[in-house]
């Protein structure tokens, strides 16, 4: 319950987050990354901001030896460099380019961002699972 | 810079931050969103924590909604068949990946990570060419 409960907030906490900052609007991600037209850096704020706060805060969680409601921190430790995270993450700028949408932003305008919300979300959750699907299975 | 907006940036950025905290803090997870989606799948724990993240990602805006609901007009620069495309290229690239603006470009960048801040940079970089690409082409 207390793992529901903390995840629940957690999930209203990031989803306030995008809003104010308008991380759900494309236009507003788009007018960042289209550099040759009129340029709005926002979304720069944005990460810095969250960066930031990540930063420090993640230092001060890990002095701890435990999270508060598991009993164990899941955190990557890979560091090698390898094609999968160089394609992988360009193709997922391309998508980005394209649509403006990222996963986070998209889940988190489902309940107001009408047909293209909904077909964007559904399109991008059947590829990840039918790709985690395929890859259990290689 | 016309619709530059770093006050309401920075605090937004700031509450993506302390999501990601608190999560860390209490259930010891990465708050990066393709992971979350992409583990439903797998075998390996209790769903309820990622059902719960999302429930509450989906509420979220709303909350912001009741003090403006202006917030919540959003423009799609594209539909249909490049909205799929779209979806589809992010889908298959944050799991090759692992990871996308919150799990590589928040969370991974603020653990030093090295894979986090070389794909941040990498799609980053496809992200701008590819809006410049699709206006030099135009229409799209």
């Amino acid at each position: 319950m207390k793992i529901s409960v903390s995840c629940l907030l957690a999930g209203i906490l990031f989803g306030c987050g995008l809003t104010l900052s308008q991380m759900i609007n494309p236009e507003k991600v788009i007018s960042f990354l289209d550099i040759s037209g009129n340029w709005d850096p926002s979304l720069a704020f944005v990460m810095g901001a969250a960066l930031t706060v990540t930063f420090i805060g993640y230092r001060t969680v890990f002095n701890r030896k435990l999270p508060l409601f598991v009993d164990k921190f899941q955190v990557p430790t890979r560091k090698d460099i390898d094609t999968k995270l160089i394609l992988g993450a360009s193709v997922f700028g391309i998508g980005w380019g394209i649509t403006g949408l990222c996963p986070g932003p998209a889940i988190a305008s489902i309940s107001f961002g009408g047909n293209n919300s909904i077909i964007f979300v559904t399109t991008m959750t059947t590829t990840i699972f039918v790709y985690r699907y395929i890859n259990s299975k290689v | 810079m016309e619709n530059f907006s770093p006050i309401s940036a920075s605090i937004g950025g700031a509450m993506i931050g302390l999501a990601a905290v608190w999560l860390m803090a209490s259930v010891g997870r990465i708050a990066g969103i393709s992971g979350i989606l992409g583990g439903i799948i797998e075998k390996n724990d209790n769903k309820a924590w990622r059902l719960s993240f999302f429930i509450g990602l989906i509420i979220g805006p709303q909350f912001m909604a009741a003090i403006d609901p202006r917030i919540l007009t959003i423009e799609f620069p594209v539909e249909g068949p490049f909205l799929i495309i779209g979806a589809i290229l992010v889908g298959i690239g944050t799991q090759l990946g692992n990871g996308c603006t919150s799990g590589h470009g928040v969370c991974g960048n603020a653990l030093s990570s090295r894979r986090s801040i070389l794909a941040t940079i990498t799609f980053m970089t496809t992200g701008i060419v590819t809006v410049l690409l699709t206006k030099f082409i135009g229409g799209v």
